[in-house]
């Protein structure tokens, strides 16, 4: 498990970086956590001739939280991001989701938008750049552009990034008034990647009636799926089996070794229910603390009899 | 005697050099700044689970810059080209089987391997064997028991039937009497995959010294001698001319007690020839496939019994799924076969086995070997009982348990070691009275109503087991005191971290009187002691333990002869303490152990201060007698060997709670008890250390680990991002008590405690899933989405109540 040769290179401005991905080109991979990278190679399992190490790029670190939202750039680290109020305060999905990605260990190094780079639907972050109607920022030589989420992930593994592309930030809008959210997964093991994950993000009204709810999906689809449930949510009586039902039917999941198809819409249905019901709480909550933030979503397991 | 040590919960000495990263293991050898680099080597694997060999072209791997040596079969010289040994043959062993050290003709597992490349540095080795072309003929691969037992292909040519071994044992008339019991129950059980996985996986670092033509080999096992006379006889050498080390070791649990390993041939075969230090370590995904798994195995089971649920006659037939080859013989099934009893006491047993062939890694023992899966059928059979006849799981144990004034009980078996399977002590009847008491067994029913009600699913469940340990042959062990009152100790046994340097000088200090931190424990190195078995079957305490004792004592007396000539008394007038011997009674008269150590080698040059006093002219000394007496030796040492007429047993008792959670099926264990007798304990912490770490493999088996072979023989799961081994997360807080009965059969009367941890926990969570579900879990390890399917296949037929199994 030795990677095959390679050339390293190690620009320290995003200019340099990305002529050097201009010159060598579909031969080059970004380097930035390596938490999935590193792997990769090791196992052979791809062999580039050149790795663009991006990690002494200055500027590329900073965690931007303005009206509009949160802008990460590609050197923020999944725990930098989690451990920032302002961030957190901004769109508490984020600190929601980052603190079931992986182990701190992996946080601490992997980057957030590196995660969306490689674009696992596995990922929490894909899914919740996704559910928010976030963006990506890529430059080239070529010059910047930005990605909205929706085009971005075009596969499994697969990104709109091209060979000579480096996506240097990521943008999360803001949660606005009235709005809750929250994360709710299943892994086998604390820490691995999950057999489902749902995010929820739910709009009330002053009143408190939910005008909006929308979920995103991890690990049950192709490309980060996020379906619309408001009208089942409201659907009356059985509102929570309707919630789950539909949420049944709008997944794909495929089989593995971990789990089956069948057992991975089961979890799509329930976790769709707790996710939407914590994200309803806490959007009453923020309601009726005039946007106080106020984090729910505690999913951590009681360990004692 | 003052015991001191014995008993008591000694920090380990190993551990601040462990734990701050100042081990030495294999692959450290030779790093250091003065270290000559070895070269690495890499091995091509077979990609293929069966295939043949047609033509391996080595060219372009040649061209790679840095590459030293590639070798394949051809290059095998004598014995080194032949099949690796069968370590343990056995008469119902009738078709043995084992690879090369470098595939021949055929492969028959995906990561056999083929051709060793030997360059300058690993990654350089790795670039060679990418580019080494091997054309293949595909054979139709065997995966799994199922398609070995139908035989429509075969693994071996001259095998067709795949079966390896088979094996009948049977204590009265099992079967008659399961036809004329009251009541008879009949179902299959099943275990699947999972491998001992220690950290650091297998290593070979080989030197030789051309002029002297001798080979020293570190190597990362569990049998440090063996592996000498191993690659003694395998590359033509001379025993004395082989040394072999076993420096820090990463975790063995029974895979690296196979030897020789391919690579333990073919390192040190590299070293002689290419003249330069060669070394090899091997990767994580060379583990998964090319190393050892254990534990796969089909059990067919009838039973019959009384109203009481006392067992009248128990029939079992197995088949254990080997892997591609048998080089470590049939232990795992025979210890199922004999172990499957636990603290029971069937009239009647019947046990039958086939060992099978398949295109999948070998199987060598992992902690436990072959217990988890005699406890799981043996376990499920009592509560299938107790459901049956609607009496507690708890009861219909006891109606089954030898009494302790049963002992020594004859199971009228034989066991693994080649010896009657008599178990020597134990108390069950007080064991469970303890786990019931810890656990809350009793209160547990109305517990279980409660959670009902607000929707929760609760379960308890418990697993018996005993487990022989501390089997034979031998282990000796050589004390030798230093003229400074130091004491080196040497055992040929090996340590993977268990704290053998800790318990070895516990009992030295106690039995030669000398101060704990004075004792230095070298464990593994046959140049300091060349005769051992080796660390398996929880044998390390009990064996090597016992050669300590004995080897103390010997010591221990001799000091006392030469301390009594020089104090002018009887031996028995004096005793040791703090490396001090003086004559009882009166302290004052006295003489320090390490002066006893020089005066008991009489010398001729004085080569320091203390030495001075055995010279010829230091002292008055009978002209007719000669320096060294008759019958005795210079210097203050002793050598001794333990041998056990067999097997001791200890035994436990698991319980625990779990927690099913009803939408997503997930299973969490909320409390978990564990009632453990290892005899005497040498050091309390280390024995819970070992039942904890045993306790998280068990989870292990019992909730994540499989070997995912998909029908072609690839191993889907070969990393630690798909194999899934519990983190501290999934492991429960455990509860541990102790029970202490005595073995009769040793000095220090102890039983092993290295596997127990691990043996009845998938055993212990089946019974208490099934408890909080109401649905039979006849198959382990279990996961949620296995779980889910169940219930939602099952529910149409049951309600919380267990499904009958009964065949009509
Ligand atoms: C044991 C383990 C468990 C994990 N569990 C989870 C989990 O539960 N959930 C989860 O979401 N992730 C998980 N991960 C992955 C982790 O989140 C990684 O950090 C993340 O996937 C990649 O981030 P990175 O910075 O390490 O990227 P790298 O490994 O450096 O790169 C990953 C890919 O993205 C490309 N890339 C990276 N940055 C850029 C960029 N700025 N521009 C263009 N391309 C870029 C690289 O070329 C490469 O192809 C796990 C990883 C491990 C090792």
């Amino acid at each position: 498990m030795k990677p095959a040769p390679f050339t390293w290179h190690g620009p320290r401005t995003v200019d340099e970086a990305v002529a050097v991905l201009a010159e060598v080109g579909h031969e080059g991979k970004v380097l930035a956590g390596g938490q999935s990278l590193i792997p990769v190679l090791a196992m052979r399992l791809a062999e580039p001739a050149h790795l663009v190490d991006i990690n002494a790029v200055a500027g590329l670190d900073r965690i931007v939280v303005d009206a509009t939202g949160v802008t990460i750039g590609a050197l923020v680290r999944h725990a930098s991001l989690e451990r920032d109020d302002a961030a957190a305060a901004a769109q508490p999905l984020l600190r929601q989701a980052l603190r079931l990605v992986a182990h701190p260990t992996i946080r601490n190094r992997g980057t957030t938008v590196g995660s969306l780079a490689h674009a696992d639907p596995s990922g929490e972050m894909t899914s919740v750049l996704t559910l928010l109607g976030g963006t990506i920022t890529a430059r080239s030589a070529r010059g910047e552009r930005t990605i909205p989420a929706t085009e971005f992930f075009v596969g499994p593994l697969e990104s709109a990034l091209a060979a000579d592309e480096l996506a240097v930030s990521a943008h999360f809008p803001a949660a606005s008034a009235g709005t809750g959210s929250a994360f709710v997964e299943v892994a086998r093991r604390h820490g691995d990647y999950a057999l489902c994950g749902v995010g929820a993000v739910a709009t009330v009204d002053p009143a408190g009636a939910v005008t909006g709810l929308r979920c995103g999906y991890l690990s049950v689809s192709e490309t980060p799926l996020t379906v619309d449930l408001t009208d089942a949510w409201n659907s009356g009586d059985d509102a929570a089996a309707a919630t789950a039902a539909a949420a049944r039917a709008a997944v794909d999941p495929l089989p593995d070794i971990h789990a089956t198809a069948e057992y991975r819409r089961q979890l799509a249905g329930v976790l769709t229910v707790r996710a939407a019901e914590q994200a309803v709480a806490q959007a009453v909550q923020r309601v009726g603390t005039m946007g106080r933030d106020n984090e729910s979503g505690h999913n951590e397991e009681d360990r004692s009899a | 005697m003052v015991t001191r040590y014995f008993g008591t919960a000694v920090k380990r000495t190993e551990d601040l050099r462990l734990t701050t990263g100042h081990g030495r293991y294999t692959d450290d050898v030779g790093t250091g700044p003065d270290g000559e680099h070895a070269l690495e080597v890499a091995y091509l694997r077979s990609p293929h689970a069966h295939a043949r060999i047609l033509d391996i072209d080595v060219t372009d791997a040649l061209d790679v810059e840095g590459v030293v040596a590639i070798y394949t079969h051809e290059d095998l010289e004598g014995a080194a080209g032949e099949p690796l040994p069968v370590l343990i043959p056995h008469p119902g062993l009738h078709a043995a089987r084992t690879g090369y050290a470098l595939a021949k003709d055929t492969v028959r597992h995906v990561g056999e391997s083929i051709v060793m490349v030997v360059a300058e540095n690993r990654y350089l080795a790795e670039d060679a064997v990418n580019r080494i072309r091997v054309d293949y003929e595909f054979l139709a691969p065997v995966v799994g028991i199922e398609a070995s037992r139908a035989a429509a292909s075969t693994v071996h040519d001259d095998v067709p039937d795949n079966v390896a071994a088979h094996l009948v044992q049977e204590r009265g008339d099992a079967r008659a009497a399961v036809a004329g019991a009251p009541h008879t129950l009949e179902y299959d059980l099943s275990i699947e995959r999972s491998a001992s996985m220690p950290l650091e996986g297998k290593a070979v670092h080989a030197k030789w010294d051309a002029d002297d033509a001798s080979l020293r080999v570190y190597s990362s096992t569990q049998a440090s001698t063996s592996v000498r006379a191993a690659i003694a006889a395998k590359l033509g050498l001379a025993l004395g001319k082989v040394e072999v080390i076993a420096p820090d070791v990463g975790g063995g649990f029974g895979v690296k007690i196979v030897h020789p390993w391919p690579e333990e041939i073919t390192v040190p075969m590299a070293a002689m020839r290419l003249g330069r230090p060669v070394k090899w370590t091997e990767d994580r995904r060379e583990h998964f496939i090319s190393a050892a798994h254990e534990r796969g195995q089909e059990h067919h089971v009838r039973v019959g019994f009384d109203d009481e649920g006392r067992i009248l006659g128990l029939d079992v037939t197995f088949w254990h799924d080997n892997g591609a080859y048998t080089p470590y013989g049939i232990i795992c099934p025979i210890v199922t076969s004999t172990q499957l009893l636990g603290p029971y006491k069937p009239a009647n047993y019947r046990v039958e086995f086939s060992s099978v062939y398949t295109n999948t890694v070998i199987v060598t023992p992992y902690r436990g070997a072959g217990r988890p899966q005699g406890v799981f059928v043996m376990e499920r059979t009592m509560d299938r009982i107790a459901q049956y006849l609607g009496r507690d799981r708890t009861q219909v144990r006891s109606a089954n348990f030898i009494l302790p004034d049963e002992f020594p009980y004859d199971q009228g078996l034989i066991f693994q070691d080649g010896r009657p399977l008599i178990y020597d002590s134990g108390n069950y009847p007080d064991q469970l009275t303890m786990l019931k008491e810890m656990i809350g067994w009793d209160e547990f029913p109305a517990l279980q109503q409660q959670a009902r009600a607000s929707g929760r699913l609760l379960g308890i469940g418990l697993g018996c087991y005993v487990e022989g340990t501390g089997p034979g042959p031998y282990e000796g062990a050589h004390v030798n005191v230093q003229t400074d009152g130091s004491v080196e100790v040497a055992i040929g046994l090996t340590s993977q971290g268990q704290g053998h340097q800790t318990v070895f000088a516990q009992i030295v200090a106690d039995e030669l009187g000398v101060d704990f931190d004075k004792i230095r424990v070298v464990t593994g190195d046959t140049r300091r002691f060349g005769y051992a078995v080796g660390t398996f079957a929880s044998r390390a305490a009990v064996m090597s333990g016992s050669a300590v004792a004995l080897a103390a004592r010997k010591t221990k007396a001799k000091a006392l002869r030469v301390a009594a000539d020089v104090l002018e008394c009887n031996p028995d007038d004096l005793e040791i303490e703090s490396g001090l011997i003086s004559m009882k009674g009166n302290p004052s008269t006295s003489i320090p152990l390490g002066q006893v150590a020089v005066l008991s080698n009489p010398l001729r040059y004085a080569f320091d201060e203390a030495a001075k006093a055995a010279t010829q002219f230091a002292k008055p000394a009978d002209p007719d007698k000669p320096p060294v007496a008759e019958g005795e030796e210079p210097g203050l040492e002793g050598k001794d060997y333990y041998s056990p007429p067999r097997s001791t047993f200890a035994s436990g008792m698991h319980a625990a709670i779990v927690e099913i959670d009803a939408d997503t099926s997930e299973i969490a264990i909320r409390k978990y008890c564990v009632v453990h007798d290892c005899g005497n304990l040498i050091n309390p912490m280390i024995v819970e250390g070992q039942v904890h770490g045993g306790v998280a493999q068990g989870v292990g088996g019992a909730l994540y680990e499989v070997m995912a072979y998909d029908e072609s023989g690839q191993l889907q799961n070969a990393s630690f991002m798909d194999f899934l081994m519990p983190y501290v997360t999934e492991v429960p807080r455990l509860e541990l008590g102790h029970q202490m009965t005595p073995s009769p059969l040793n000095p220090l009367g102890i039983k092993g405690a290295g596997e127990a941890g691990v043996i009845p926990v998938a055993a212990t969570i089946a019974s208490a899933v099934e408890d909080a579900v109401g649905l039979r879990i006849d198959a382990m390890p279990l996961n949620p989405s296995k779980l889910f399917e169940l219930r939602a296949t099952a529910t149409a037929l049951t309600t919380n109540q267990v499904r009958e199994g009964l065949t009509p």
